[in-house]
């Protein structure tokens, strides 16, 4: 079962990731509510493109950590950057032993005044940038994303962000015969961490009326 | 009937294809390693690709092991970072036995083992070490992904090696010049080459662009400076 684009931008207050809420099984529209983005601590949200079987794993391992953090009572949190340094080792022995989880990971977070923004993927490659997106959205929502938010990840507004992630969904959701038009919208700042309940995207087919046989 | 293509990007007619997991995948890149008399220059472009699509624009593959050497990596990005961490602990672990900085050569050394210990399943890495050496003199290594070294004058590594390579032979070692005088470059002379380079090679290879990072190494600390290439 498979999951597709996730896209997540740095803006002024922290950083916000977007994925809808489908699970593909090949061209069937299987599951049409699934959770591709979680929490991960008081800091982070964690996204997943692909396999969701291997993501449902990663949840679980992510669970394991926290529990351990929690009973340790050292005074420390786990933040983004430890998140991610964790499950970019956790990708890349895997991929070592010839047996990866198939996933695209976008990890995000903000924690004592620091924007966090990652990839890691089933060869455990990772990357940090201001603008990130798997799957379909690297190709389609990329661009526009790097437009907006590139050169000014402190100036962008919570409205510009949010407009901006839901217009690319969209564009997706018209683009990606895999996409679905339910999103979740995960935010991270200062104040901590909210993930949105899934709400469907407005559209407009009207363009639909110029292009010949077009719903014919 | 025996598969022919092995996870072929295209359809291959009246033929059985098999596809596979490859632990590996090229990020792209370019380094340059240049040894002067009492310094060293050690280059990395920051851009990240995969295929015909650009990871990031500033993911940087030059990394500082010691005050005096620095490593520059290109290849396969998971590979490339993994064995800097590992190097890194291991430079450390020395520092604490010996009570002092690793040597550049020793570091050469210690690579060569580390990469051939995985002969059998390669770091997909093409390292270029750059640092100087115990008297205070320039120094380059270059390896192979096995293991295989060398110690020399200049190096360029990575997907535009082959463009910026000869354009080194020509200009710092004076190798096909009629009547030519080798002299030792300053290093004004040599950071000029380098930028050249980058700025040469970024129009032709397509995985090269976005930045240059631009270590100097000297007997006394590494500085390290940024300077712009095409986004194209």
């Amino acid at each position: 079962m498979t999951g597709t684009s996730v896209l997540a931008i740095k803006y002024k207050d922290g950083i916000m990731m977007a994925g809808d809420t489908l699970s593909s099984y090949g061209s069937l529209a299987r599951f049409r509510d699934t959770r591709r983005i979680v929490q991960a601590g008081d800091y982070t949200v964690v996204g997943a493109t692909g396999e969701v079987s291997d993501y449902q794993h990663i949840k679980h391992l992510l669970e394991e950590v926290l529990i351990e953090e929690y009973y340790t009572e050292d005074g420390h949190k786990l933040g983004p950057r430890n998140i991610f340094e964790y499950l970019s080792r956790v990708m890349y022995n895997r991929r070592s032993n010839f047996n990866p989880l198939w996933n695209y990971l976008v990890v995000a977070g903000f924690k004592e005044g620091d924007k966090f923004l990652g990839y890691v993927d089933l060869r455990g490659t990772t990357y940090q940038a201001s603008t990130i997106a798997t799957g379909y959205g690297s190709m389609i929502a990329q661009p526009l994303l790097r437009k907006a938010v590139e050169g000014r990840e402190n100036e962008v507004t919570e409205e510009e962000a949010l407009k901006l992630l839901e217009d690319s969904m969209r564009i997706l959701w018209y683009r990606d015969a895999r996409a679905w038009d339910k999103i979740q919208v995960a935010k991270v700042t200062s104040e901590g961490v909210t993930i949105s309940e899934p709400y469907k995207l407005t559209t407009d087919w009207t363009v639909g009326e110029y292009v010949k046989g077009y719903g014919a | 009937m025996a598969p022919i293509a092995f996870g072929s990007d295209y359809p291959v007619h009246g033929y059985v294809t098999e596809h596979a997991f490859s632990p590996y995948t090229d990020n792209g890149g370019t380094t340059v390693a240049i040894a002067g008399e009492d310094f060293c220059v050690v280059a990395a472009d920051t851009r990240q690709s995969e295929g015909y699509s650009i990871n990031s624009r500033y993911s940087p593959k030059a990394f500082k092991l010691t005050d005096k050497a620095v490593l520059a990596t290109s290849g396969f990005f998971a590979d490339g970072a993994t064995l800097v961490k590992r190097l890194g602990q291991r430079i450390e672990w020395y520092a604490h036995r010996h009570e002092k900085v690793m040597p550049t050569s020793a570091i050469a050394q210690m690579l060569s083992i580390t990469l051939y210990g995985k002969r059998f399943f390669p770091y997909y890495v093409f390292n270029i070490l750059g640092g100087v050496d115990e008297e205070g003199k320039g120094a380059v290594y270059s390896f192979d992904p096995v293991g295989s070294f060398e110690r020399e004058a200049c190096r360029a590594g990575g997907s535009a090696a082959s463009l910026i390579q000869p354009f080194l032979d020509n200009q710092i070692n004076f190798r096909n010049i009629a009547g030519a005088t080798p002299r030792p470059l300053p290093l004004e002379e040599v950071l000029k080459l380098v930028k050249d380079a980058f700025t040469s090679a970024a129009e032709r290879d397509i995985y090269t662009g976005d930045m240059v990072e631009i270590w100097i190494i000297r007997k006394d600390g590494v500085e390290r400076t940024q300077y712009p290439l095409k986004l194209d």
